[in-house]
């Protein structure tokens, strides 16, 4: 009976926790929000982030991307030739990065690289008193240092996720095509008829603005909230690659919910 | 105004517990006044006090005719432009040059031109000696060359109060003496007022005006130099000559030795 009890307390225990972290991240991203101004008037702090943050995980995106496509297309075709509709692989690889693999895997991979980065350097920066330096010399952190990362990640997210689609299309288009022999005229026009611009590439660029936001606060938060020593630093690493990886697939979920119905 | 800080009967904790009681303390315009302690005593809280960092649980902090009490946030802000301050390890922004992280104010605040701020800079590296330096990155530099680099550009915007927590520790002797003439000599100079927050007394001793001794949050001396070095209580004795013991004793309290070795052996 104890027993139950206290599991039951443990579990309400941690569920208040992490909406109180849910909420406190929020409110963070609210004072990114209101300090953003310095971001976008003086550009190159923000274009410096999106050069980090981009570059940092360029490598690892277009070879993931052409492995995902690659896998797509040898899954795609297997699939699609127990139907003899083998020409519509295009589509199907197309479909399924500009959709979901694009967004949601560079997301992850976005969050494990560029993200974990944020978060180690911002919160070293605290730990070795940069942030504070800053604050005595008048310059407040948050709009020096946290927004540019912010909205770094932000507009560069979308953009890796384009690069990864694009890499999976040529993946697919080299085994199904070059390696399988699918035929390359009705590949590329299957995908072209089938792949609508509003309701597929808009929408995926939406989901990726909507997991840049959150993977770039929390990757902020968890450094500007480091605990200011080498073991709170390195857990705060962790954190961020965890809970924006739980937060993009499920976000993933709600949007892709929302999309297919329709918004209304 | 002749007193460029004034505190009087601050209190101040972090959560409940009380980590500074009943503070009483001035310094006068132009001079270099310097807090010492154990540490752990609160020296760098009261720094960050007087740096507006913290706020003051009772009392008042008054730094050049502002009472930081009242002072809101963006008034803060406004506020510390008169005040530079050298962090204990230099706290040099690791992605900027030695240049930029001296430039880094002028470019903030002012809207000077560049060849201005460049010439600026080049001659803050110079009081420090190190234009030579410009550059590199904080990386690269020894620990007494950051330091000095830090000092610079604490310096950058001709503060009225320069606050330094713990400028010469991990240093080695030869960099802690320049560090500490160049302390002496910027206040001079620069017509700067100065708080150093230190437990390196034989150094402090050479350069400072007068000295608060700050024991478990509470002043328990205060003097100049040579009547610190005459003083007789205990607690400064024991300081300033580095005796194993006295009123802060070398053994943290424990069972008698006796006890504690039968039980390990069992
Ligand atoms: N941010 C903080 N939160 C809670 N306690 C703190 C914090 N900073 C310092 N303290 C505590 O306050 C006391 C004084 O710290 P500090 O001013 O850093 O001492 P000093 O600089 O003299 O070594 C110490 O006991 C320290 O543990
Ligand atoms: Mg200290």
């Amino acid at each position: 009976m104890t027993n139950i009890v206290s599991g039951i307390r443990i579990v309400g225990d941690r569920t208040l926790k992490i909406v109180e972290r849910i909420g406190a991240i929020a409110s963070f991203l609210f004072s990114i929000l209101i300090h953003s101004a310095a971001s976008f008037k003086r550009f190159s702090l923000t274009i410096r982030e999106v050069y980090f943050a981009g570059v940092q995980s360029l490598i690892i995106i277009l070879v993931s991307g052409l492995f995902v496509g690659m896998v797509l297309g040898l899954q795609g075709h297997e699939t699609l030739q127990r139907y003899g509709s083998e020409d519509s692989v295009g589509v199907l690889v197309a479909l399924s990065l500009v959709r979901e693999l694009g967004p949601v895997v560079s997301a992850l991979l976005f969050a494990s690289r560029a993200g974990s980065a944020i978060t180690a350097e911002i919160g070293l920066m605290k730990a070795t008193e940069q942030l504070s330096a800053m604050e005595m010399m008048a310059v407040n952190p948050i709009s020096r240092v946290v927004a540019p990362r912010f909205w770094g990640g932000v507009i560069s997210l979308p953009l890796l996720a384009l690069l990864f689609s694009a890499m999976g299309i040529i993946g697919g288009y080299l085994i199904a095509v070059v390696l399988i022999g699918v035929d390359s005229g009705s590949f590329w026009s299957q995908m072209q008829s089938a792949v609508d611009f509003e309701h597929d590439i808009v929408n995926g660029i939406i989901k990726s603005l909507v997991f840049g936001v959150a993977i770039s606060a929390i990757a902020t938060f968890e450094g500007y909230e480091a605990p200011p020593t080498a073991e709170g630093v390195s857990g705060a690493t962790t954190r961020t690659v965890v809970s924006s990886s739980l937060a993009v697939l499920a976000l993933d979920l709600v949007l892709t919910a929302f999309m297919l119905k329709g918004w209304n | 105004m002749t007193n460029l800080v004034e505190i009087a009967n601050l209190n101040f904790g972090y959560n409940s517990r009380l980590v500074l009681k009943g503070i009483n303390l001035t310094v006068p315009k132009g001079s270099l006044v310097a807090i010492m302690g154990l540490s752990g005593c609160g020296k760098t809280t009261l720094l960050r006090l007087m740096g507006g960092q913290l706020r003051a649980s009772e009392g008042t902090v008054t730094v050049a005719g502002e009472k930081l009490n009242d002072l809101s946030q963006a008034e803060l802000y406004r506020f510390r432009r008169k005040l530079g301050m050298l962090f204990q390890f230099g706290a040099l922004f690791t992605d900027l040059s030695v240049f930029d992280n001296v430039a880094f104010q002028m470019r903030e605040h002012t809207d000077l031109s560049e060849t201005f701020i460049q010439d600026l800079t080049l001659l803050k590296l110079n009081a420090v000696g190190l234009r030579g330096m410009h550059h590199m990155m904080p990386s690269e530099l020894s620990g007494g060359m950051a330091r000095r680099v830090a000092l610079a550009r604490a310096i950058a915007l001709d503060p009225q109060l320069m606050l330094y927590d713990e400028p010469f520790t991990g240093l080695d002797p030869i960099s802690l003496g320049v560090i500490g003439q160049l302390i002496r000599k910027l206040n001079d100079t620069l017509g700067t007022t100065s708080v150093l927050v230190t437990h390196d007394v034989q150094e402090s001793l050479k350069i400072v005006d007068y000295i608060y001794f700050v024991s478990d949050g509470v002043i328990v001396a205060q003097g100049t130099p040579d009547e610190i070095r005459g003083s007789d209580l205990p607690f400064v004795h024991q300081f300033i000559w580095g005796e194993m013991d006295g009123p802060m004793p070398f053994h943290y309290p424990a069972q008698s030795l006796k006890h504690d070795l039968e039980l390990m052996g069992g």
